[in-house]
């Protein structure tokens, strides 16, 4: 048996990109003791490479935006299906978060009049997003990082929690490991936040980094609580395409939304073909009103080319399987004839740099090449709006691992702003939520102990399997048959082939020792990638019609019958998967006036 | 572009040697695609940090035939056929493992400095701030913290010891940040002589060549950083103003 150091804390925050250092800094300021714990140094989590800004109704660019039309906008992007009170509350909720960034020292892009400035995006209706040249993501970190660190906030760098401790019904702390030596690492703790992003390495073409496991949506399942909305994965339409080693690594919409067109290889602007009913009277169908548009939001309706994600990727797709991609299977993006060389280096240096390092390609003299690539999941732990309150006392979760904000499609722009949002209130939750504890759950060691062995069990199994070529297969499975355009025989497929890849993962072996071994560590963070796989496949086989970004080629169309229900993914006692539909919560009558006027 | 041959740093703080892979190389990857076709087909342990593989975050800093790099920014096209590539860990931070290097030293010096304390916001809340007045701070705030200007720094690279009285480049980028910034308050001037050690640079720029960035961090950062501390402490006027104030 392994020795091990035990930690106290109220509450301990997994995740350490915007939702986990925004819910960290609020925990504090509660006064709690407070542990911050990321697989990675901090300040290189995912929210780094988020591109584009932080939707937010400030109304710099246009009067004419309030939270009522980015509440609209929003649920309209996500086919309805988002929790409202959540969608309501960020809009209601992020202007004061981008402000307070701000003041936290925050350097954003001015307007001439010196406010914030704010760029177009998909689905948002006005200019909308706050931003830093096409690198939001990497000020906000830096933002909240350098803030945070003022806090006393204990943060435990290259830690990787791998099984969540209850005390009866609540929960009392988690199990993990420290990377650099290997160690054990054991926390007791009366509140947990999972603020640990999505699952995109479950997919062969993402735009995730290794982290993107879904351990927190695996943590949370195996603690008993809800997961929702799981057949809901986001595939960006613009991921570089060529060459294959850079396959997956995104391209902003930004580019889109500075003025760039998508065309096909005969050089057509294909998005006018791809206009679904649902968005006609609010999208331009000549060539003419989409450019007059980029000028005059007001009176006139927006290109096709920011349709929400879901639609441009499916485009995309089709326009490939039809024939008329380009020469590495994608599409072109053109920003090159549509604007000035220096203003795509300035609005737009990341790519600038990206295309120029990585593919020599000069995004001002040529087109680029893209295609979809696996972005981000719309499903999650189920939560309540306000509080961030999973359905396991004590468990809170927040930014991408949460359900329910974005609905069926997440528009660009409302991640950074949820994280913001959500972190905040969730590290707030987790806190009153400690402090009103009467006496701390206890840590079952026994259990404790159970789990250590569990982990360190790779070491002494005589496994044949290699965990790289396990994810490989995963990732390959998951990426021809849970990918964008489903059907149930390729779905049904792909859970068998989820179960032969449980065993074999249950039979990888690992070389050399406990410290920093990367090998052990993605043996590890297989068991969660198997679960979101599965919870992912099993929702999507449940939900037969297409809705959002969940496509399905054998229900190509909304069914009313799915139209108000969420699918709940739950363990059993008995350790199975069960899926479930539920009602969702109804828009009470008020609200619902809200959006029908934000239309006018 | 066929086989080529990586020569990997293996070993721990006990010590270690280079260790030659063989492997077959696709069109347009980078050394860390290589690196980690070894670590999937060859090495399972091999120790290697990353995250974007987009040189957004700034994980996967080491040395490449010697020279500092993002290993997923560094192109394999770029080295010549037939020869052995070696990568080996950044050398200026205590080795843990393979290429991964101890670099808790920079997140303790980032602690050190005073946090920003910006102005009150404006009547009407918020704050009205020229793209101009913006800019110059955004240079600063590009960094990705790969803290390779850190490792090629000589006086903290050939003079361990001197972490105790020398930030490094990374933090007169963000002191200078800081000091710029059109909403702080606070006056970091005492700091930046003293703990931060300005006056141990001598202005060699090694750290502006390597910066992924293109951070001009001895021009814009460094020299008007040590301009500011001269101004305060070295003016004549001010040193007998200073004697005479008792300040």
């Amino acid at each position: 048996m392994s020795e091990f150091e035990t930690h106290e804390y109220d509450v301990l925050i997994i995740g350490a990109g915007g939702a986990g250092l925004r819910a960290a800094v609020e925990a504090s300021a509660q006064g709690v003791k407070t542990a911050l714990v990321c697989k990675s140094l901090l300040g290189k989590a995912h929210t780094v490479m988020a591109e584009g800004g932080i939707a937010a109704a400030l109304g710099n660019i246009y009067e004419e935006d309030n939270w009522k039309v980015h509440f609209r906008d929003t649920m309209r992007g996500g086919k309805m299906l988002n929790n409202w009170r959540m969608a309501q509350l960020h809009a209601q909720e992020a202007p004061d978060r981008v402000y307070e960034l701000e003041t936290w020292g925050a350097l954003f892009d001015r307007t001439k009049e010196g406010k914030i400035s704010q760029r177009p995006f998909g689905g948002h209706r006005f200019d909308r997003l706050a931003h830093v040249g096409d690198r939001t993501g990497l000020e906000m970190i830096r933002t909240l990082q350098q803030h945070a660190v003022h806090k006393g906030i204990n943060v435990f760098m290259e830690t990787t929690i791998s099984k969540l401790i209850k005390d009866g019904d609540r929960i009392s702390g988690a199990v993990g490991y420290v990377r650099e030596s290997g160690d054990i690492i054991v926390f007791q703790a009366k509140a947990v936040v999972l603020a640990t992003g999505g699952i995109g390495k479950a997919y062969q073409i993402t735009s995730n980094s290794w982290e993107y496991t879904g351990d927190g949506h695996s943590l949370a399942y195996w603690a008993g609580a809800d997961l929702i909305d799981m057949e809901f994965v986001q595939f960006h339409p613009t991921g570089m395409v060529w060459p294959p080693s850079v396959r997956g690594i995104l391209v902003t919409e930004g580019v889109r939304g500075d003025g760039g067109t998508l065309r096909n290889s005969e050089n057509e602007r294909f998005m006018f073909n791809y206009i679904p009913e649902f968005f006609e009277s609010e999208t331009a169908d000549t060539e003419e009103e989409a450019d007059r548009w980029y000028e005059d939001k007001v009176n006139n309706r927006r290109t096709p080319d920011l349709l929400p994600r879901d639609e441009v990727a499916r485009a995309i797709n089709a326009e490939v399987k039809a024939g008329r991609g380009s020469p590495h299977g994608g599409v072109f993006l053109d920003i090159a004839t549509r604007q000035p060389a220096d203003y795509i280096r300035r609005r737009l240096p990341s790519m600038y740099h990206q295309f120029k390092k990585l593919a020599d390609v000069d995004i001002t003299a040529e087109s680029m090449e893209v295609g979809p690539t696996c972005h981000y999941v719309m499903g999650g732990v189920r939560v309540d709006a306000d509080t961030g309150a999973s359905t396991v006392t004590g468990l809170f979760a927040a930014g991408e691992c949460a359900g329910g904000m974005h609905g069926a499609n997440r528009l660009g722009g409302n991640s950074l702003s949820d994280l913001l949002v959500f972190g905040r209130r969730a590290g707030l939750s987790a806190a009153q939520y400690a402090q009103g504890l009467s006496s701390v759950p206890a840590l079952d060691e026994g259990e404790v102990k159970d789990v250590v062995a569990d982990m360190l069990g790779h070491f002494d199994r005589d496994g044949s399997e290699n965990p790289y070529t396990v994810q490989q297969d995963l990732q390959e499975t998951m990426q021809k048959l849970v990918g964008i355009i489903r059907q149930e025989s390729e779905l049904k497929e792909a859970i068998e082939k989820i179960t032969v890849l449980k065993d074999r993962a249950g039979n990888t072996g690992v070389e050399g020792n406990r410290q920093y071994n990367p090998g052990w560590h993605l043996a590890i963070d297989l068991r969660s990638l198997l679960t979101v796989s599965e919870a992912t496949a099993k929702a999507a086989l449940e939900r037969k019609e297409s809705r959002g970004a969940h496509t399905r080629d054998d229900y190509p169309k909304p069914e009313e019958e799915f139209e108000k229900v969420n699918v709940v993914i739950k363990e059993t006692p008995e350790g199975e998967m069960s899926v479930a539909q539920e009602p969702l919560p109804q828009m009470p009558d008020e609200l619902q006036k809200v959006f029908e006027e934000a239309a006018i | 572009m066929g086989e080529v041959t990586l020569s990997i740093f293996r070993g721990d703080s006990s010590g270690g040697d280079f260790v030659e892979y063989k492997v077959e190389v696709e069109e347009g990857q980078v050394v860390l695609d290589v690196v980690h076709t070894i670590q999937a087909t060859q090495a399972n342990d091999l120790a290697v940090r990353w995250n974007c593989k987009a040189g957004k975050c700034g994980s996967c800093s080491a040395e490449v035939n010697g020279h500092p790099r993002l290993l997923c920014m560094t192109r394999m096209n770029l080295f010549p056929e037939g020869e052995p590539i070696s990568v080996a860990p950044i050398k200026t931070f205590p080795l843990v493992k393979d290429l991964v290097t101890d670099v808790s030293f920079n997140y303790e010096v980032a602690k050190e400095i005073p946090a920003f304390k910006a102005r009150d916001p404006e009547s009407g809340g918020g704050y009205r701030l020229q793209q101009m007045d913006v800019e110059r701070g955004q240079e600063f705030r590009k960094c990705i913290e790969c803290f390779l200007c850190q490792d090629v720094c000589h006086v903290i690279r050939d003079h361990p010891d001197n972490k105790e009285q020398f930030y490094g480049p990374r933090f007169f980028v963000r002191l200078a940040e800081l000091e710029m910034h059109p909403l702080d308050t606070v006056d970091r001037t005492d700091l930046i002589r003293k703990a931060a050690g300005i006056g141990m640079c001598n202005i060699t720029k090694c750290c502006t060549e390597v910066c992924p960035e293109d951070i001009h961090i001895t021009d814009n950062a460094i020299i008007p950083l040590k301009e500011r501390v001269a101004d305060e402490f070295y003016d004549p006027f001010r040193w007998i103003f200073r004697k005479l104030s008792g300040k």
